[in-house]
């Protein structure tokens, strides 16, 4: 404590030393001694098996058997075959992925955008408005999993029992498409809309209050200064959520995992549910690794192309 | 201040014309007309409703959980559901909130440790590799973590790890998020501080853990506690690299439970709740460093 209360008058000493030569902080091996800890947990748990991943998807690797013979890129023209065992059962988890990631990060990408603009007026209680929103997302995905199977069941459940007050018919949410899906998205909404929308309040805090006060001053009705100064001031935010949200949807489990089962048939059974059933569960992990390179390559793609049209209609 | 004014501005297009200035009791409430409230209203329940469902739920009996219609007021209450889980011996489930609460308060420790002395490295040293260090943490952040899935399960049983914590414990702390926020911190502290230790004849550990530390307070909190959330809550991981029932987390629990339990829905509940009382508590009393946590990672994004 001493050393902190002590810098006013030590600073002004220091002042003449630091300003002209080179003062000595450290040995030379300090930064690599204070790295070392995160570096070894780094090349162990992350560069390393990100590169014996690429080694493993090159053989036929079966975690119960001994012998694990190379086999080239057949894991890759596998998937990529489609009279192979598993290239139906991948490609139709990458559809349902697919139809997951457009269904849902719309509403992600726009819902929060509405709700942080309304919680960025000043009033009493907004913090508290705040809170509540995010709340869902700190209860993690089991939870919420496991709080829809009964919200969404078809006759004890609280949603159809709440439509049912306007005279809605009972809808089978976790057992016919295509409400199996909205179940699906509405539920990943409520969880995880909070995280964008104090995204996007950080980012209006940021967007001065003059440019506002100055079209207000020159005419602009509220929608004119939401096009013209609110999207524009977003843009690097918007960009932001816009690719962590397509990842994080595409990464999509537990939500089909724990409510739909994968169901109704295996419709909702996301990418992910497929790698991990053939890499972690039948433990061909030769297969699924090249598996989860394929996915990745594809949100390398996508987050690319997207990256690309939101920069290019910053030019114009 | 002036700033969160500007949300007002936008929506009331004439009245704003007049340059009023922000004074603490300008609430400009009169401008959130009740179309705003029953809006905020409604919003405000959508989150909630669902949340306090699950506690009333899990005092429910089995009757009144699966009453058509609905009845939102339960004709009587009942730890029925409660006893079972903490008695079920397949399904422990405060065996699966001890081992969850070992785990999150472990990794975000180690977290903790790790990153701040990397972070503190690469903000306040120059060293030769620096730059390649710093660019292959910033690498580690492009890469989506199912590639991981498996290599990684493969090293779990090389140590001899599956089936125990210190696979939730040791893996997830390689993650880039914490060097890079406790990072962008160190930067901003004043070097002035770190430079009069010095001259007090401080070594660098004793900057680090004497000075720089004790001023980086709201930054290790927030850290901490988003690590304990993000730890607490995993999922996928923990379905895949623990089997046994006395060795669960509780979200790997819940699976099970779900399986065991059908549509015995209190008894699910409870064990929701259970899983999520501790995370809100905690989420009351730091909720401040949790929402800005997040908001600062995705504003440097």
């Amino acid at each position: 404590m001493a050393t902190v209360l002590a810098p006013p008058r030590a600073a002004a000493d220091v002042g003449g030393v630091s300003g002209g030569g080179k003062l000595r902080l450290h040995a030379w091996w300090t930064p690599y001694l204070l790295c070392a800890p995160y570096l070894v947990l780094l090349l162990a748990f992350v560069v390393g098996p990100a590169i014996f991943g690429i080694w493993i998807s090159l053989h036929d690797w079966d975690f119960m058997l001994p012998r694990k013979p190379f086999i080239g890129l057949q894991n890759y023209k596998d998937l990529f075959d489609p009279s192979s065992v598993i290239a139906r059962p991948f490609w139709h988890g990458m559809r349902a992925t697919g139809i997951f990631v457009v269904g849902s990060v719309p509403f992600l990408v726009l819902i929060p955008l509405g709700i942080a603009v309304l919680l960025n007026r000043k009033f009493r209680g907004r913090t508290f408005f705040r809170a509540i929103i995010f709340a869902p997302f700190v209860l993690g995905i089991a939870v919420v999993g496991v709080l829809f199977t009964y919200l969404l069941d078809p006759q004890f459940g609280l949603v159809n029992g709440f439509l049912g007050l306007f005279g809605v018919p009972q809808i089978g949410w976790l057992t016919t498409q295509p409400w199996a899906w909205i179940g699906l998205i509405g539920m990943t909404v409520w969880w995880t809309l909070g995280f964008n929308t104090v995204i996007y309040l950080a980012g209006l805090q940021e967007i001065p209050a003059e440019q506002y006060e100055a079209a207000s001053l020159d005419g602009a009705t509220a929608l004119q200064q939401f096009l013209h100064i609110t999207v524009p001031g977003l843009r690097n935010v918007l960009v932001f959520i816009i690719t962590t949200t397509v990842l994080a949807s595409a990464n999509m489990f537990g939500q089909s995992y724990l409510v739909t089962k994968g169901g109704p048939g295996d419709s909702t059974r996301t990418a992910i549910m497929v790698m991990t059933q053939e890499g972690l569960r039948d433990f061909k992990m030769g297969t699924a690794s090249a598996m989860s390179y394929v996915l990745a390559l594809c949100l390398a793609l996508i987050s690319i192309i997207n990256f690309m049209l939101l920069r290019e209609r910053r030019a114009k | 201040m002036t700033t969160t004014t500007a949300g007002t501005r936008t929506t009331s297009a004439p009245a704003a014309a007049d340059p009023t200035p922000p004074t603490r009791k300008g609430f400009n409430q009169h401008r959130n007309g009740p179309v705003f409230w029953i809006g905020m209203i409604i919003l405000a329940l959508i989150f909630a409703i669902p949340m306090v469902w699950m506690y009333v739920t899990s005092i429910k009996t089995i009757e009144d959980s699966r009453a058509i219609p609905i009845n939102l007021i339960p004709g009587s209450l009942t730890v029925r559901a409660f006893q079972l889980v903490f008695s079920d011996a397949q399904n422990p489930v405060f065996r699966w909130a001890l081992n969850s609460l070992v785990a999150a308060t472990a990794h975000s420790l180690l977290v903790l440790v790790v990153a701040s002395m990397a972070a503190y490295a690469l903000a306040r040293m120059k060293f030769r590799g620096q730059g390649f260090i710093f660019a292959l943490i910033i690498s580690t952040l492009f890469v989506p973590t199912f590639i991981f899935l498996m290599p990684n399960f493969l090293l779990m049983n090389r140590l001899g790890w599956l089936d125990t914590l210190w696979a939730l414990i040791v893996p997830g702390a390689a993650g880039a998020f914490g060097v890079f926020f406790l990072r962008q911190f160190f930067i901003g502290i004043p070097r002035e501080l770190e430079e009069s230790a010095l001259i007090d004849g401080a070594n660098t550990f004793q900057i680090l853990t004497r000075v720089v530390l004790p001023i980086s307070q709201p930054a290790l909190v927030t850290l901490a506690v988003l690590s304990f959330l993000a730890n607490w809550n995993d999922f996928v991981w923990p379905v895949f690299v623990l089997f046994s029932s006395t060795r669960l987390t509780l979200p790997a629990g819940l699976a099970s439970l779900q399986g065991a339990y059908n549509i015995d829905y209190p008894v699910i509940m409870a064990g929701a709740t259970i899983a999520s009382v501790p995370v809100l508590i905690l989420y009351i009393f730091v909720q401040r460093y949790i929402i800005e946590g997040v908001a600062t990672s995705g504003l440097k994004g």
